[in-house]
Protein backbone atom coordinates (compact mmCIF):
# COMPACT_ATOMS: atom_id res chain seq x y z
CA UNK A 1 0.00 0.00 0.00
CA UNK A 2 3.16 2.30 0.77
CA UNK A 3 4.34 1.86 -2.60
CA UNK A 4 1.29 3.02 -4.05
CA UNK A 5 0.22 5.66 -2.08
CA UNK A 6 4.20 7.28 -2.67
CA UNK A 7 3.35 6.69 -6.34
CA UNK A 8 0.09 8.43 -6.47
CA UNK A 9 2.37 10.83 -4.75
CA UNK A 10 4.88 11.10 -7.44
CA UNK A 11 2.18 11.74 -10.10
CA UNK A 12 1.18 14.98 -8.28
CA UNK A 13 5.11 15.70 -7.87
CA UNK A 14 5.63 15.54 -12.27
CA UNK A 15 2.08 16.71 -12.53
CA UNK A 16 3.20 19.66 -11.45
CA UNK A 17 6.59 19.86 -13.20
CA UNK A 18 4.50 19.00 -16.36
CA UNK A 19 2.19 21.91 -16.30
CA UNK A 20 5.01 23.98 -15.28
CA UNK A 21 6.71 23.10 -18.93
CA UNK A 22 3.22 23.76 -20.61
CA UNK A 23 3.02 27.08 -18.76
CA UNK A 24 6.70 28.10 -20.41
CA UNK A 25 7.07 25.96 -23.00
CA UNK A 26 6.92 29.22 -25.81
CA UNK A 27 8.13 31.51 -23.64
CA UNK A 28 11.60 31.74 -26.17
CA UNK A 29 12.60 34.98 -25.83
CA UNK A 30 16.47 34.04 -26.75
CA UNK A 31 18.10 30.93 -27.60
CA UNK A 32 17.51 28.00 -29.84
CA UNK A 33 14.03 27.06 -30.14
CA UNK A 34 13.23 23.44 -29.68
CA UNK A 35 12.26 22.57 -32.83
CA UNK A 36 16.25 23.53 -34.30
CA UNK A 37 18.17 21.63 -31.30
CA UNK A 38 15.45 18.21 -30.50
CA UNK A 39 16.58 15.55 -32.33
CA UNK A 40 13.80 12.99 -32.32
CA UNK A 41 14.85 9.98 -34.23
CA UNK A 42 17.35 9.70 -30.68
CA UNK A 43 14.97 10.65 -28.77
CA UNK A 44 12.85 7.71 -29.89
CA UNK A 45 15.41 5.41 -29.44
CA UNK A 46 15.64 6.06 -25.96
CA UNK A 47 12.24 6.10 -25.01
CA UNK A 48 12.30 2.50 -27.22
CA UNK A 49 14.90 1.47 -24.83
CA UNK A 50 13.12 2.78 -21.80
CA UNK A 51 9.93 1.12 -22.75
CA UNK A 52 12.02 -2.36 -23.50
CA UNK A 53 13.37 -2.19 -19.90
CA UNK A 54 9.73 -2.42 -18.50
CA UNK A 55 9.58 -5.87 -20.13
CA UNK A 56 12.85 -6.70 -18.70
CA UNK A 57 11.60 -5.76 -15.29
CA UNK A 58 8.34 -7.86 -15.77
CA UNK A 59 10.47 -10.62 -16.90
CA UNK A 60 12.50 -10.51 -13.76
CA UNK A 61 9.61 -9.87 -11.71
CA UNK A 62 8.40 -13.41 -13.04
CA UNK A 63 11.44 -15.05 -12.80
CA UNK A 64 11.75 -14.04 -8.68
CA UNK A 65 7.99 -15.34 -8.42
CA UNK A 66 9.59 -18.68 -10.15
CA UNK A 67 12.35 -18.32 -7.39
CA UNK A 68 14.70 -18.86 -10.27
CA UNK A 69 17.32 -16.30 -8.72
CA UNK A 70 20.04 -16.72 -11.64
CA UNK A 71 17.06 -15.44 -14.37
CA UNK A 72 16.03 -12.70 -11.59
CA UNK A 73 19.58 -11.10 -11.35
CA UNK A 74 20.17 -11.37 -15.19
CA UNK A 75 17.12 -9.63 -15.87
CA UNK A 76 17.41 -6.87 -12.89
CA UNK A 77 20.97 -6.72 -14.40
CA UNK A 78 19.90 -6.37 -18.02
CA UNK A 79 17.20 -3.86 -17.02
CA UNK A 80 19.39 -1.60 -14.77
CA UNK A 81 21.75 -1.68 -18.49
CA UNK A 82 18.54 -0.29 -20.31
CA UNK A 83 18.12 2.54 -17.51
CA UNK A 84 21.46 3.32 -17.49
CA UNK A 85 21.50 3.60 -21.60
CA UNK A 86 18.54 5.86 -21.51
CA UNK A 87 20.27 8.27 -18.65
CA UNK A 88 23.05 8.15 -20.74
CA UNK A 89 20.99 9.19 -23.74
CA UNK A 90 20.04 11.84 -21.99
CA UNK A 91 23.46 12.97 -20.64
CA UNK A 92 24.16 13.16 -24.55
CA UNK A 93 21.05 15.01 -24.91
CA UNK A 94 21.42 17.61 -22.40
CA UNK A 95 25.25 18.21 -23.36
CA UNK A 96 24.45 18.95 -27.34
CA UNK A 97 21.89 21.14 -25.90
CA UNK A 98 23.85 23.25 -23.65
CA UNK A 99 27.05 23.02 -26.60
CA UNK A 100 23.69 24.89 -29.30
CA UNK A 101 23.08 27.61 -26.48
CA UNK A 102 20.36 26.37 -24.78
CA UNK A 103 21.38 26.61 -20.98
CA UNK A 104 19.28 26.21 -18.05
CA UNK A 105 18.62 30.10 -17.28
CA UNK A 106 18.61 30.73 -21.48
CA UNK A 107 14.86 30.99 -21.02
CA UNK A 108 11.34 30.03 -19.11
CA UNK A 109 11.09 26.85 -21.83
CA UNK A 110 14.60 25.94 -21.27
CA UNK A 111 14.54 25.96 -17.41
CA UNK A 112 11.17 24.20 -17.34
CA UNK A 113 12.29 21.58 -19.76
CA UNK A 114 15.69 20.96 -17.93
CA UNK A 115 13.67 20.82 -14.47
CA UNK A 116 11.21 18.47 -15.71
CA UNK A 117 13.25 15.44 -17.97
CA UNK A 118 16.21 16.55 -14.82
CA UNK A 119 14.05 15.28 -12.56
CA UNK A 120 12.79 12.62 -14.60
CA UNK A 121 16.50 11.26 -14.99
CA UNK A 122 17.18 11.63 -11.45
CA UNK A 123 14.24 8.95 -11.03
CA UNK A 124 15.38 6.32 -13.58
CA UNK A 125 19.26 6.93 -11.80
CA UNK A 126 17.42 6.16 -8.23
CA UNK A 127 15.45 2.99 -9.83
CA UNK A 128 19.39 1.62 -11.64
CA UNK A 129 20.76 2.04 -8.31
CA UNK A 130 17.92 -0.07 -6.24
CA UNK A 131 18.14 -1.95 -9.07
CA UNK A 132 21.87 -2.89 -8.79
CA UNK A 133 21.41 -2.75 -5.14
CA UNK A 134 18.67 -5.60 -5.32
CA UNK A 135 20.76 -7.84 -7.75
CA UNK A 136 23.66 -7.35 -4.39
CA UNK A 137 21.03 -8.43 -2.68
CA UNK A 138 19.74 -11.39 -4.06
CA UNK A 139 23.51 -12.28 -4.78
CA UNK A 140 25.00 -12.52 -1.24
CA UNK A 141 21.25 -13.94 -0.28
CA UNK A 142 21.10 -11.24 2.30
CA UNK A 143 17.28 -10.56 1.41
CA UNK A 144 15.27 -10.85 4.89
CA UNK A 145 11.69 -10.71 3.28
CA UNK A 146 9.57 -11.87 0.86
CA UNK A 147 11.89 -11.44 -2.22
CA UNK A 148 9.31 -11.80 -4.84
CA UNK A 149 7.40 -8.97 -3.33
CA UNK A 150 10.58 -6.83 -2.81
CA UNK A 151 11.52 -6.96 -6.73
CA UNK A 152 8.15 -6.79 -7.45
CA UNK A 153 7.64 -3.29 -5.81
CA UNK A 154 11.08 -2.03 -7.12
CA UNK A 155 9.38 -3.15 -10.34
CA UNK A 156 6.28 -0.84 -9.49
CA UNK A 157 9.33 1.92 -9.46
CA UNK A 158 10.80 1.24 -12.50
CA UNK A 159 7.27 1.21 -14.43
CA UNK A 160 6.32 4.22 -12.90
CA UNK A 161 9.51 6.04 -14.19
CA UNK A 162 8.27 4.38 -17.45
CA UNK A 163 5.16 5.95 -17.92
CA UNK A 164 6.07 9.48 -16.92
CA UNK A 165 8.33 9.25 -19.75
CA UNK A 166 5.20 8.08 -21.69
CA UNK A 167 3.90 11.48 -21.31
CA UNK A 168 7.29 13.41 -21.32
CA UNK A 169 7.79 12.18 -24.48
CA UNK A 170 5.24 13.07 -26.79
CA UNK A 171 4.32 16.60 -24.56
CA UNK A 172 7.72 17.68 -24.91
CA UNK A 173 9.40 15.96 -27.77
CA UNK A 174 6.66 15.43 -29.91
CA UNK A 175 3.91 18.20 -29.87
CA UNK A 176 5.98 21.39 -30.84
CA UNK A 177 6.08 24.33 -28.97
CA UNK B 1 -12.39 -15.71 6.90
CA UNK B 2 -10.42 -18.04 8.58
CA UNK B 3 -6.76 -18.18 8.06
CA UNK B 4 -6.54 -21.03 5.68
CA UNK B 5 -9.19 -19.50 3.48
CA UNK B 6 -7.08 -16.42 3.55
CA UNK B 7 -3.82 -18.08 2.58
CA UNK B 8 -5.64 -19.78 -0.61
CA UNK B 9 -7.06 -16.41 -1.93
CA UNK B 10 -3.42 -14.63 -1.26
CA UNK B 11 -2.36 -17.63 -3.39
CA UNK B 12 -4.88 -17.10 -5.84
CA UNK B 13 -4.22 -13.17 -5.99
CA UNK B 14 -0.33 -14.21 -6.61
CA UNK B 15 -0.94 -16.19 -9.22
CA UNK B 16 -3.53 -13.68 -10.77
CA UNK B 17 -1.19 -10.98 -10.33
CA UNK B 18 2.00 -12.41 -12.62
CA UNK B 19 1.50 -12.22 -16.42
CA UNK B 20 3.28 -14.71 -18.54
CA UNK B 21 6.45 -14.06 -19.76
CA UNK B 22 4.82 -14.52 -23.29
CA UNK B 23 2.19 -12.20 -22.66
CA UNK B 24 4.39 -9.60 -21.14
CA UNK B 25 6.71 -9.76 -24.54
CA UNK B 26 3.01 -9.28 -26.63
CA UNK B 27 2.09 -6.39 -24.68
CA UNK B 28 5.70 -5.07 -25.06
CA UNK B 29 5.53 -5.53 -28.76
CA UNK B 30 1.98 -3.88 -28.99
CA UNK B 31 3.49 -0.51 -27.00
CA UNK B 32 6.75 -0.73 -29.31
CA UNK B 33 4.48 -0.85 -32.44
CA UNK B 34 2.41 2.12 -30.63
CA UNK B 35 5.72 3.89 -30.29
CA UNK B 36 6.50 3.73 -33.76
CA UNK B 37 3.40 4.86 -34.35
CA UNK B 38 4.06 8.20 -32.19
CA UNK B 39 7.32 8.57 -33.83
CA UNK B 40 5.97 8.47 -37.39
CA UNK B 41 3.81 11.58 -37.26
CA UNK B 42 7.40 13.62 -37.27
CA UNK B 43 8.26 12.21 -40.47
CA UNK B 44 4.87 11.71 -41.68
CA UNK B 45 1.63 14.58 -41.92
CA UNK B 46 -1.33 13.73 -40.27
CA UNK B 47 -2.71 16.67 -40.69
CA UNK B 48 -6.10 17.50 -38.53
CA UNK B 49 -5.12 14.53 -36.92
CA UNK B 50 -1.80 14.79 -35.41
CA UNK B 51 -2.73 15.70 -31.94
CA UNK B 52 -5.45 13.25 -31.37
CA UNK B 53 -3.52 10.59 -32.48
CA UNK B 54 -0.55 11.28 -29.92
CA UNK B 55 -2.72 11.82 -27.20
CA UNK B 56 -4.98 8.62 -27.70
CA UNK B 57 -1.18 7.00 -28.37
CA UNK B 58 0.15 8.26 -25.36
CA UNK B 59 -3.14 7.59 -23.24
CA UNK B 60 -3.19 3.93 -24.37
CA UNK B 61 -0.02 3.54 -23.93
CA UNK B 62 0.03 4.74 -20.20
CA UNK B 63 -2.74 2.93 -19.11
CA UNK B 64 -1.19 -0.49 -20.75
CA UNK B 65 1.77 -0.22 -18.86
CA UNK B 66 -0.12 0.59 -15.55
CA UNK B 67 -2.92 -2.41 -15.90
CA UNK B 68 -0.60 -5.04 -17.36
CA UNK B 69 3.13 -4.63 -16.30
CA UNK B 70 2.37 -2.68 -12.83
CA UNK B 71 -1.03 -4.90 -12.71
CA UNK B 72 -3.06 -2.83 -10.99
CA UNK B 73 -5.88 -4.26 -13.12
CA UNK B 74 -5.75 -7.53 -11.23
CA UNK B 75 -5.01 -5.46 -7.93
CA UNK B 76 -7.32 -4.37 -4.88
CA UNK B 77 -9.85 -1.36 -5.03
CA UNK B 78 -7.54 0.02 -2.36
CA UNK B 79 -4.46 0.58 -4.47
CA UNK B 80 -6.42 1.24 -7.29
CA UNK B 81 -7.71 4.77 -5.09
CA UNK B 82 -4.69 5.52 -4.07
CA UNK B 83 -3.01 5.68 -7.50
CA UNK B 84 -6.19 6.99 -9.30
CA UNK B 85 -6.27 9.91 -6.40
CA UNK B 86 -3.10 10.68 -7.06
CA UNK B 87 -3.64 10.90 -11.00
CA UNK B 88 -6.66 12.91 -10.66
CA UNK B 89 -5.61 15.54 -8.38
CA UNK B 90 -2.40 15.90 -10.81
CA UNK B 91 -4.84 16.03 -13.54
CA UNK B 92 -6.81 18.86 -11.92
CA UNK B 93 -3.71 20.83 -10.69
CA UNK B 94 -2.84 20.53 -13.71
CA UNK B 95 -6.25 22.08 -15.61
CA UNK B 96 -6.11 24.60 -12.94
CA UNK B 97 -2.66 26.18 -13.00
CA UNK B 98 -3.18 26.16 -16.97
CA UNK B 99 -6.62 28.38 -16.44
CA UNK B 100 -5.02 30.53 -13.85
CA UNK B 101 -2.09 31.47 -16.09
CA UNK B 102 -4.82 31.45 -19.04
CA UNK B 103 -3.67 29.03 -21.01
CA UNK B 104 -6.46 28.36 -23.00
CA UNK B 105 -7.78 31.80 -23.78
Amino acid sequence: MAMWLFLGSECLLFGGLISTYMLYRGRITQGPRPSQIFDIPFTSVSSFVLLMSSLTMVLAVTSAQRKDNVRTKLWLTITALLGATFVGGQVYEFTAFYNEGLGFTTNLFSSSFYTLTGFHGVHVTVGVIMLLSLRGIISKDKDTGDRPEVVELIGLYWHFVDIVWIIIFTLVYLIPA
Amino acid sequence: MNATATDTHEQHDSHAHGLSDATAIKIALILGVMTALEVSTYFVDFGAFFMPVLLVLMVVKFLTVVSYFMHLKFEHQMFKLLFYTGLGLALFVYFVALATFKFFS
